[in-house]
């Protein structure tokens, strides 16, 4: 039984990490339409800006985390502008072809600036609460991961339905012509959706280097398509559903590798998302928003 | 405009009160709909639609933005499944079908925004058209099997004809997507008439026409009409085509019949003109 | 006297079909001359599986229109089937052409098995959800190799799932005699490599004529309808699942047979060769070549292939210069401004080609 609980712990920690980087999915895809492939890699920049920041700029942890934050957050919007803007009239699969395209370009660029060699990640708090006598350890970076999930879950929530700029993300997401008529400037909103997106992956980046310690070019990227999952599964474009999503996902690969096995929980994780989207191709908290004809 | 009154056939009405031209009373009509309806969460897009069409008639489908219009044409396509109500296809109900089965028995259309192949040559949109009618499968295509041949070389020879009803034959290699705005709109009837339909459905064709296109367009409806003995049923804001070559017209307003006739029972009927112009301020 | 009035595309097939058999008449000489050095020997059967994987998924993306990550998948399938079909038939056979082609087929059929399991699910999908449930899928299938142990003896194929783990080839039980074909993660080892670069030549031309004379036909031409415009094909009476499952799988099938063709190249190979970057890869060379334009995906999948070879001081940039090209060819061919800009500079463009 403790030994379930344990599993089912760092599975609310690993799917607490999914959950903040499927936010940066799910509000990209609810106002640009589009699958940002190469928001994985923002994760990794964010892993290796803010371990640089703290082993040879010395940095303190919480200057180190802001420093990842503002870099990732630049990062976002540099690509959107450069990348995606010119697209935006564009089929589907030309937008998703470059989003893959600016993926390859930031772990090729990670490969080139910090070599293919795993660097070992210091986590930003260690040590473990000890519950029924040690018999159940939970580390405080779970917790720590936990509660900045729910705290910026909230956050968003009540920035996308109180404040200005976040009802305007709203707005754009149900009808970008007719935000655009209200005087909202749809180019800038979207650039504020990455920006936000990108910043929390910043933090996803720190808070999952810290639970699995190795950092590579490619740390970002099975992350990533896992966290996409969650959004897909969750319901696409849905703040509460990423979150729902993510901890599910999260308990499920956490289950998987413990009851099923090591080797398969990926296949379990994506037998899940076709699984969803045959059942519900909406999701479990979205819409279905047929083609208008 | 009443040059095509000739052309008009004069309504009668069947033993269901439904009405069409005196020359389809023998025959069972291409259309029924009956009470046909459709909620989106609540809203009744379309409420209690009822419309008989005979074989050959040209029926106008009219009403303010808004109405429901659209809408109808995607029910009777199954675009949208009706939440209420049935509808007859030459006789077959339609119940259950989907777009491409009701297409096979003889429903085409176009679209109020042109979604051509645009892509894919003039001709291959044709023959997309005529997708149903060209008999051979997937592996008589790789192999080029001597009906692959046969087929191909009728399906050309039935695409240049029907180009031929718009002079189009010479824009047959060309893509549908660098046409005119004016031969798009003409590509797409072509298209739909290549799926050898019986009832063809006309989503605003002249949209975007000057009036010369416009009343070559309706040269072409009716030309269409007499040589293939089909119904057509069009939605159009052009009162000129509408009043010019449609025998019945059905008026729609927030997704109700409001008013069904002749070109000149409409043009008089006071419940059509509020619906158009609104009421008039009392006093 | 009949006139002589080839169509465009005609000629363009014609063209396609005349270059490859040209260059494999070329490089077959010189290879045989022993003009070619022996590195670019090796690369020669790798190379036509590159293109035949190529052109097969520009028939799912360029084609059909819809992006398909997982196509690594099924060169996977494919080059695992032909495996076990090839090795199981040492001494059963011993025309090793003879095995090559029913390792082919074999790597074909499985893969086109693999394409019609995945496609029935996931062509219901719209754009990005179908892009990633094949990547997941392409995972999946990596995955699930791993776990794979596969044995022969007189008795037959012995086969073990190894979902923990725990088992080992001493659990195939095998006879005195019998082979191991594939050890899990260890992948297959002790592969006869019996693939030759005429067998490659010969399934180039075979997907050539596959794809082109598909999309010239009628089938063909309701692919490129789904893909131009799903609404309106629906209106004239196609069946979008079938359309798009014919496509898919057919395009799966194609890859299945490089596989095994790529597989049976190399005395061992692991399932992880055939891992995302694999797939993206063939992406590349399909978004190079031109989506739609099939001898585009020939000559862009030889030369991505070839250009680590010729560049060698270039490998470690190889990569992102890939990503950055790919990123302007999608903006080049997709942004108006770009295109207008395009246009102006080359006076009689032929427009997108979408005929190869």
């Amino acid at each position: 039984m403790l030994e379930f609980l344990s599993y089912l712990i760092s599975g609310i920690s690993l799917g607490s990490v999914y959950a903040i980087i499927a936010l940066g999915y799910t509000m990209v895809y609810g106002i640009a339409k589009m699958l940002n492939f190469a928001h994985g890699d923002v994760i990794m920049v964010g892993g290796y800006v803010s371990l640089l920041a703290m082993t040879s700029l010395g940095l303190p942890t919480w200057a180190a985390i802001l420093l990842a934050m503002v870099v990732c957050t630049v990062l976002g919007v540099i690509i959107e502008g450069l990348a995606y803007k010119p697209l935006r009239s564009a089929p589907s699969l030309a937008v998703l072809i470059t989003a893959i395209g600016v993926s390859y370009f930031l772990q090729n660029s990670a490969l080139l600036i910090w070599g293919a060699n795993p660097k070992v990640y210091s986590p930003i708090i260690e040590g473990t609460f000890k519950l029924f006598d040690g018999k159940l350890p939970i580390s405080y970076i779970s917790m720590l991961t936990v509660s900045v999930c729910i705290v910026i879950m909230i956050g968003l929530t009540i920035f996308t339905s109180k404040s200005k700029m976040g009802k305007a993300m709203r707005a754009c997401s149900e009808d970008k012509a007719a935000a655009q008529l209200m005087g909202i400037n749809v180019n800038k909103t979207i650039s504020l959706t990455f920006a936000i997106g990108s910043a929390l992956a910043a933090i996803a980046g720190v808070l999952l280097c810290s639970s699995y310690p190795t950092l590579m070019p490619t740390t970002g990227s099975m992350p990533g398509i896992k966290a996409f999952t969650a959004a897909v599964f969750g319901g696409i474009g849905s703040i509460p559903g990423a979150f729902l999503g993510g901890i599910l996902l999260g308990i499920i690969e956490s289950l998987a590798k413990a009851y099923i096995s090591t080797q398969l929980a990926n296949t379990v994780v994506f037998a899940v998302l076709i699984i969803v989207l045959l059942v519900r191709p909406a999701g479990l908290l979205g819409k279905y928003v047929p083609e208008k004809v | 405009m009443d040059r095509f009154a000739h052309r008009r056939g004069k309504l009668v009405p069947l033993p269901s009160d439904a009405l069409v031209p005196e020359r389809d009373i023998n025959s069972s009509p291409i259309l029924e709909a009956r009470h046909l309806g459709i909620e989106f969460g609540g809203l009744k897009a379309v409420d209690d639609f009822n419309l008989t069409i005979g074989r050959t008639e040209i029926a106008g489908l009219i009403g303010p933005n808004g109405a429901g219009k659209t809408t109808v044409f995607n029910l009777l396509t199954k675009v949208y499944q009706p939440t209420k109500g049935t509808v007859l296809i030459d006789g077959i109900d339609t119940h259950g079908m989907n777009t491409v089965q009701v297409s096979k028995i003889g429903v085409a259309r176009t679209f109020q925004n042109i979604r051509l192949f645009s892509n894919l040559t003039v001709e291959e949109n044709v023959k997309l058209g005529m997708h149903n009618q060209i008999k051979y499968g997937m592996f008589s295509g790789i192999l080029r099997a001597p009906n692959y041949w046969k087929e191909e070389k009728r399906a050309h020879e039935k695409a240049m004809e029907l180009l031929q009803i718009f002079d189009m034959e010479n824009l047959a290699n060309h893509k549908a997507g660098s046409l005119p705005y004016g031969a798009q709109r003409r590509l797409e009837i072509v298209r739909a008439l290549g799926t050898n339909p019986g009832l063809l459905l006309l989503d605003e064709p002249a949209a975007g026409m000057n009036p010369s296109e416009t009343a070559e367009l309706m040269e072409n409806i009716l030309k269409i009409r007499d040589t293939f003995k089909i119904a057509i049923m069009l939605i159009e804001h052009d009162m000129n085509l509408v009043m010019g070559i449609c025998e019945g017209i059905c008026v729609l307003n927030f997704g109700k019949v409001i008013a069904k006739g002749s070109p000149e029972d409409i043009q008089s009927n006071p419940v059509v003109i509020e619906a158009y112009l609104g009421k008039k301020k009392e006093g | 006297m009949k006139k002589f009035n080839l169509k465009k595309t005609t000629k363009v097939d014609f063209a396609t079909y005349l270059g490859v058999i040209v260059t494999f008449i070329v490089l077959f000489v010189m290879q045989n001359g022993g003009m070619l050095s022996y590195s670019m020997s090796g690369m020669l059967v790798p190379i036509c599986c590159f293109i035949v994987m190529a052109v097969s998924l520009n028939l799912t993306v360029g084609i059909l229109g819809e992006l398909s990550l997982g196509h690594a998948g099924f060169v996977s399938v494919g080059a695992f089937s032909g495996i076990i079909a090839s090795q199981s038939l040492i001494g059963v056979i011993e025309s090793a052409s003879l095995r090559l082609a029913i390792a082919l087929v074999a790597g074909a059929i499985f893969a086109a098995i693999a394409g019609v399991l995945v496609g029935i699910p996931v062509l219901r999908l719209r754009g990005d959800y179908l892009a990633i449930v094949t990547l997941a899928f392409g995972e999946i299938i990596k995955d699930l190799i791993n776990c794979l142990l596969v044995g022969i003896d007189s008795k037959g194929l012995h086969v073990l799932f190894n979902a923990k783990g725990l088992l080992t080839v001493e659990d195939l039980h095998l006879e005195e005699g019998g082979r191991v074909i594939i050890k899990g993660a260890q992948g297959a080892t002790g592969i006869q490599t019996i693939s030759t670069f005429t067998a490659g030549f010969i399934l180039i031309m075979i997907t050539l004529v596959v794809v082109l004379n598909l999309t010239r036909s009628r089938s063909g031409r309701a692919i490129m309808a789904l893909r131009d415009n799903r609404i309106a094909a629906e209106s004239v009476g196609i069946n979008v699942t079938k359309y798009k499952l014919m496509a898919f799988v057919t395009s799966a099938a194609l890859a299945g047979a490089a596989g095994a063709l790529y597989g049976l190249n190399f005395s061992a190979v692991i399932s992880s060769t055939f891992n995302f970057n694999i797939s993206i890869e063939i992406l590349l060379m399909v978004v190079f070549g031109g989506l739609g334009n099939i001898w585009g995906s020939v000559i862009a999948a030889a030369v991505i292939r070839l250009l680590p070879e010729l560049l060698r001081e270039f490998n470690d940039y190889r990569m992102l210069f890939y990503a950055i090209i790919l990123i302007l060819v999608m903006i080049a061919t997709n942004n108006p401004t770009f295109k207008n800009m395009l246009g102006k500079l080359i006076p009689k463009k032929k427009g997108a080609e979408i005929d190869g």
